[in-house]
């Protein structure tokens, strides 16, 4: 659906020019939600400007649908533009327009009578839940509210691809989730492709598919979010990742030297990870049912990604080191990712 | 009161309203495209083109550095060519549209960059042409800030109409120099005061208003 090749852009500024995108490549399939996360600065909105040619690329070639997009001239743009519903931060309507003049708006641009605008204007807002307030202005409604008539007038033109370009930065985390939610339903509703810009893994983790790290201008890293969340390679992903989960160890083992060695008396630190069906499988009974071990839980959390259930946890074990190392192995067998932390002592134990 | 108080004043009232009126409808109708080609060729913007913005900005900083009295006698040669006479009302409201258009040009231009660039990005984002950008963003956008400037416009345009009356353009500023300058006549020096003390207010006040109706935020 989309497909960027090796996509620069450089800016000229009075102090030398400037490194925006260094070779961007990346393909977003019809109908996934692609998130595009990278810190201020890194990026991203210079990339998501380029799908849709509000910034044209120094090189390298953006193609949407098989078009060439970085081939064509502006009236051809335009063209291609009405089939690129964008939403902002901002959320940039009109402020001297109503609610039902905004969404409207690029139907106006392209001369649509006006009993066919009020056909589709009219189920744009019942979809976006703002039939009520067809006919008051943006500065009467929240910012939630003004992001929902800033998704119709996207969705006005019946635009094949959605590009959000920081789209719930501005609100709260609340207001965040029915956004969010919103712009999965009509993901699925209409089988649109959605390109996400963002800085909080929050929205990735939520809605995307797919995601790609950007940071000083190049992609870090990219896969399906699962796999990028479960197994991230760069220390720039670890740390988008850390802000969700907790990797801290339980105060009572904090502060503790971690020994890769076994020590009397210590715990047998693990970091447990379930994913999809896993997460349902009675493992850690299982294991403490074969092997004479003790298992204390320390941390755990259930959550999803998207729709697949995900969990954390970490244990500590103790008993003898056999039963520790076969436990340890039944583990592994399973359909889980294991993380030996290492031998801790507890602060507890260390008094007696 | 002299009996002849009244018809003078009415008389020269009519004639103020109507240069300044006319001068105003003119200069507007010139000036708002002034100020759109100001703003819009300006770099970074929708019909970026540095030389015309150059030129343009040149123009207008050069009529505007002309004080009234000065412009006003210097393009004689100009009025007399376009009205057939260098005195008269008509022929006063030459200089008073030539020194508002580019002072129109600057202040719509001043409203337009108000307008957040954000909105004509998302109108950019739906494919909308330059002209459309203009047209339904741009000007409906800035158009509470334009009409409180056009009336700061109205305002300065009833002083230099009093002015032009100076070179025989009529008005109250003719009559309150000719009368109650130099004939002697401080009650009509006054009334004349309090006259344009009153249609500043009026003008500021039905911008106001309308500024108001306007801005929906």
């Amino acid at each position: 659906m989309i497909k960027l090749s090796h996509i620069e852009k450089t800016y000229e500024s009075p102090s030398g020019p400037v490194y925006a995108l260094k070779g961007i490549d990346l393909t977003i399939e019809r109908g996934e939600i692609y998130g595009i996360i990278g810190l201020s600065g890194a990026g991203k909105s210079t990339l998501i400007r380029c799908i849709n040619m509000l910034e044209r690329p120094t090189s390298g070639q953006v193609l949407v649908d098989g078009q060439d997009l970085t081939a064509m001239n502006e009236a051809d743009l335009r063209k291609v533009r009405k089939s690129i519903g964008m939403i902002f931060q901002h959320f940039n309507l009109l402020s001297s327009a109503t609610v039902y003049e905004n969404i409207a708006f690029p139907l106006r641009l392209v001369h649509m009578p006006e009993k066919q605008i009020k056909a589709k204007v009219t189920p744009l807002l019942e979809l976006v839940g703002l039939a009520d307030k067809a006919h008051q202005y943006p500065s009467q409604l929240s910012g939630g509210q003004k992001q929902r008539v800033g998704i119709a007038r996207a969705l006005a033109s019946d635009p094949k691809i959605l590009l959000c370009d920081e789209a719930t930065s501005a609100l709260d985390p609340q207001t965040t989730k029915s956004i969010l939610q919103l712009i999965r339903d009509i993901n699925q509703k209409l089988a649109l492709t959605v390109v996400v810009i963002t800085h909080e893994m929050q929205v990735i983790k939520d809605i995307c598919d797919k995601v790609a790290v950007i940071e000083n201008g190049v992609i870090a890293e990219k896969g399906t979010v699962l796999e990028v969340f479960t197994n991230p390679r760069q220390p720039i992903t670890r740390e988008f990742i850390s802000v969700l989960l907790s990797n801290e160890l339980p105060s009572a083992f904090r502060g503790n030297e971690v020994s890769q060695e076994p020590q009397p008396g210590s715990y047998l630190l693990l970091r447990l990870t379930f994913i999809g069906e896993s997460a349902d499988d009675p493992v850690i009974a299982g294991m403490i049912r074969q092997y004479d071990i003790e298992v204390t839980m320390l941390f755990g959390t259930l959550d999803q990604i998207k729709s697949t259930p995900y969990g954390r946890m970490i244990i500590g074990v103790t008993g003898q080191q056999e039963e520790i190392n076969r436990a340890l192995d039944y583990l592994k067998q399973r359909e889980l990712k294991v993380e030996v932390i290492g031998y801790v002592q507890r602060h507890d134990s260390t008094h007696q | 009161m002299s009996s002849d108080m009244i018809p003078l004043i009415s008389k020269a009232l009519g004639e103020t309203v109507y240069m300044v009126a006319v001068s105003m409808v003119v200069a507007t109708i010139i000036g708002i495209p002034l100020g759109v080609l100001l703003h819009t060729t300006a770099k970074n913007q929708i019909l970026e083109c540095r030389a015309l913005n150059r030129g343009l900005a040149g123009v207008v900083n050069a009529i505007r550095s002309i004080p009234f009295i000065i412009l006003m006698v210097a393009i004689i040669p100009f009025t007399r060519l376009l009205v057939g006479s260098s005195i008269g009302t008509t022929a006063a409201m030459v200089p008073l549209i030539i020194a508002s258009v580019p002072f129109i040009g600057r202040q719509v231009e001043t409203s337009l960059k108000e307008v957040p660039e954000g909105i004509v990005e998302a109108a950019l984002s739906m494919g909308a042409t330059p002209l459309q950008i203009i047209r339904r963003v741009l000007l409906p956008e800035a158009m509470p800030s334009i009409i409180a400037q056009l009336t700061t416009v109205i305002i300065s345009l009833v002083g230099e109409s009093a002015m032009a009356g100076a070179i025989g353009g009529g008005g109250l500023g003719d009559l309150a120099i000719r009368y109650g300058y130099q004939r002697f006549r401080p009650e009509i020096m006054i009334a004349t005061v309090i006259i344009l003390i009153v249609l500043v207010q009026l003008v500021q006040f039905a911008g106001n208003l309308l500024a108001k109706r306007l801005r929906k935020q």
